[in-house]
């Protein structure tokens, strides 16, 4: 995917599970890559286990508003299906999802999961990865974000080199306890987007 | 100099740091909170100007203005109804003037994000008659933050820089100027200072003399800009803060880009506004918050022979923040094509409160504790114990501002609720509670204040606590309540029976009872843990 000269990224998950890690990660290495970038983030009340979501938006050109518009998102990467699903409006008629298949069942009226992963399958391009199960093969169950960004890593338009020099830079310094799962995080999510 | 990615907040902060700032003060709140804590990590860096948490606006606010008063440059920020509490000395500032620089940095929240109302910031600027700058991007925050304080030193007075939450919350980059050094000593002169009437009359015409001057200076780049484009001349826009963003998002494909004016500081340019109004049959005014550059710009009966559209009109929502979608409708232009998720509308996700949070155990006892009373009404304040409102507690049946609760409780009580009960957190106590408390010590009235002590400010992201643990008990036996009625209960599932017994017998006390649940925010206590380890 690298090459194209913008991108623009939603980020879907709930309050807690590392959105802003992955977020960090791509727009350093966007940055390396020569893009500008704005970022919109939720803090505050939210942040206590309810959705969250980041607009992330990568270009060459000029960036004017903080959000997406919607219709112009060309990537959903979310760490929750059913988050996946809240904002699907906000993906291009092309645009694509990547998804953790595990539910964050935190409210009670949380709807079947055979059924929101169905939904999901429906929209062309998708890809859905049981990143539960890929982060506890990678040594951490708290690594479930980068085995998602490694799942959407092929369809960003930054390279995989910076992608990898970042997650260093974010994990590194908590030793490798947490880095040496991150990195097998990242490429059993990437092995498992096909 | 260099390159930075950062916050909008941020963004504002290192620019008031290379400005030459010598101090700066904050209470925290949503989305204003991370102005001072990038204050903070910068002047740990080494960097000699001080940066601290106050406890609250008012005291925010006046610290400053006391840097002021000594000649250096202060910068004071809070979220948009943290003006409200700082009000008084904001007011009458506008009249002592400012001697060192003194930048009022103000976070709005169109939308409601994490707050109780969408107060729009402009009108406290004009209502104070100081100028009040509004950045579109990252750059302006950085770049304007420095000219408001060459504004307040040049015209000797207060400045208001204007954020909202999605400025305040993005990231983008910034590219930084020299610093430059702060100032040294001089204190300000007593006639100006003292506002006694006959001083306070003078001041205040000096403030009046002082705004056509001032609006002039904010008629040319980079405040306010009119760009005449190669649009046909039948439509003009007025786009300000990060409407201007939303307005260039849609209009830059356009083979023929409309005049705009793009407003990045009040009082508005009326010049400007002549020149654009004469060029066009009809004004687009795209602005975040209240329509307070159109209401201005019709007056009571409008421009003759002109369209102005806008949010009173109706062609953008009055309420909730503005979207690319709808400045594109604004527009007249089609929506995108987008994917559709069809009939689906997923379940929404609330924030709520952390699994084993301590406030989460002193709502279950409360619940319990008023099963055979006919009123359960809890009187609720600001922090994450407001979400003890959303099942399955249920618990609470206000949230207005900070340290209401205590006061609504007095009020209830002495019109015959019963039993009348107020819940408030440590900080909020100390921000706006203490006198609410020495009130209701001072009437004796029966009604029974639980303190949720968890050392912290958690829902803003962890900001150190002014009145928790022994000072808080302190406060609480020195302000007059009876030593025998302040109880302090632990707030965990073992305690739940004693708790519950505690607060039956504070209820049943015909006076004044003071509850504290103590225990730490097992956010903070994660964070610590990690810290250690």
């Amino acid at each position: 995917m690298t090459g194209r000269p913008k991108q623009d990224i939603i980020l879907a998950g709930v309050g807690g599970q590392g959105i802003l890690s992955i977020a960090f990660i791509i727009d350093s290495a966007a940055l390396k890559d020569g893009f500008d970038i704005k970022q919109a983030e939720v803090h505050g009340m939210a942040q206590r286990g309810g959705a969250v979501q980041s607009h992330l938006r990568l270009s060459k050109n000029k960036i004017w508003s903080d959000l997406i518009p919607r219709g112009e998102a060309d990537l959903l990467l979310s760490v929750e299906p059913l988050e996946a699903l809240r904002y699907v409006e906000y993906l291009r008629p092309d645009g694509r999802i990547v998804t953790s298949s595990v539910p964050y069942a935190n409210i009670p009226d949380y709807p079947e999961i055979g059924m929101v992963l169905d939904r999901i399958r429906k929209i062309e391009g998708s890809v859905i990865v049981d990143s539960e199960s890929l982060a506890k093969e990678a040594g951490s169950n708290r690594t479930q974000n980068t085995v998602m960004l490694g799942a959407a890593a092929r369809y960003l338009i930054v390279e995989e080199d910076s992608l990898l020099e970042f997650i260093r830079v974010l994990f590194e310094p908590k030793g490798d306890k947490v880095l040496g799962p991150n990195l097998k995080a990242f490429e059993l999510g990437r092995k498992a987007a096909g | 100099m260099s390159n930075e990615i950062l916050l909008g907040d941020e963004a504002a902060a290192l620019g008031a740091v290379h400005a030459g700032l010598s101090a700066a003060y904050s209470y925290p709140g949503t989305p204003a909170s991370e102005i001072m804590e990038y204050l903070i990590r910068t002047s740990r860096r080494g960097t000699p100007f001080k940066a601290a948490w106050s406890v609250n606006e008012k005291t925010a606010f006046e610290e400053a203005l006391g840097v002021s008063f000594f000649g250096k440059r202060a910068m004071v920020s809070m979220k948009h109804v943290g003006l409200n509490v700082a009000a008084d000395p904001f007011m009458s500032a506008a009249l002592t003037g400012a001697n060192g620089g003194l930048v009022v940095a103000v976070a709005d929240d169109p939308g409601m994000h994490s707050s109780q109302n969408e107060q729009d910031s402009r009108f406290y600027a004009q209502f104070a008659q100081i100028p009040c700058l509004e950045p579109a991007d990252h750059q302006e925050a950085y770049d304007l933050t420095r000219e408001a304080f060459e504004i307040s030193e040049k015209f000797e007075i207060p400045v208001m820089l204007r954020l909202v939450t999605r400025l305040s919350h993005s990231r983008g980059a910034v590219r930084t100027r020299e610093p430059r050094g702060q100032n040294g000593p001089r204190t300000g002169a007593r006639q100006c200072w003292t506002l006694l009437p006959t001083n306070a009359r003078a001041q205040f015409r000096k403030v009046l003399d002082r705004q056509p001057e001032i609006q002039k200076f904010l008629e040319t780049p980079p405040f306010n800009r009119l760009d005449v484009n190669s649009g046909s001349g039948r439509l003009g826009i007025i786009a300000s803060g990060i409407g201007y963003n939303y307005v260039l998002e849609n209009v830059g494909g356009w083979e023929e880009i409309p005049p705009i004016l793009k407003v990045s500081a009040y009082p508005l340019p009326e010049k400007l506004i002549r020149q654009l109004v004469e060029r066009v049959d009809s004004l687009l005014v795209v602005e975040e918050g209240f329509p307070f550059i159109e209401r201005t710009i019709l007056g009571m009966f409008g421009i003759q022979g002109k369209t102005v559209v806008g949010k009173l009109s109706g062609r953008l929502p009055l309420a909730g923040e503005l979207t690319p979608e709808t400045v594109r409708s604004a527009l007249d232009l089609k929506p995108l094509e987008h994917r559709g998720p069809g009939d689906f509308k997923p379940a929404g996700r609330p924030p709520q409160l952390c699994v084993g949070c301590p406030h989460a155990d002193t709502f279950k006892a409360l619940n319990q504790a008023l099963e055979n009373f006919d009123q359960r009404n809890i009187f609720s304040d600001i922090g994450c114990y407001t979400l003890g409102y959303f099942p399955p507690y249920n618990a609470v049946n206000s949230c207005v501002c900070m340290g209401a609760s205590i006061g609504m409780a007095k009020g209830a009580a002495e019109v015959g609720l019963f039993p009348s009960i107020a819940v408030i957190g440590d900080s909020t106590f100390g921000h706006s509670g203490i006198t609410a408390l020495l009130s209701a010590a001072a009437a004796k009235t029966n009604m029974v204040v639980v303190i949720l002590d968890n050392d912290t400010v958690a829902m803003t992201g962890g900001q150190p606590s002014f009145a928790a643990g022994e000072r808080l008990l302190r406060i609480v036996e020195g302000v007059g309540a009876a030593k025998d009625h302040i109880r302090v209960i632990t707030p965990l599932p073992k305690f739940l029976e004693s708790n519950v017994r505690v607060l039956r017998e504070e209820i049943a006390y015909p006076g004044l009872s003071v509850i504290v649940a103590v225990r730490e925010c097992l956010e903070e206590a994660k964070k610590k843990n990690r810290r250690e380890a």
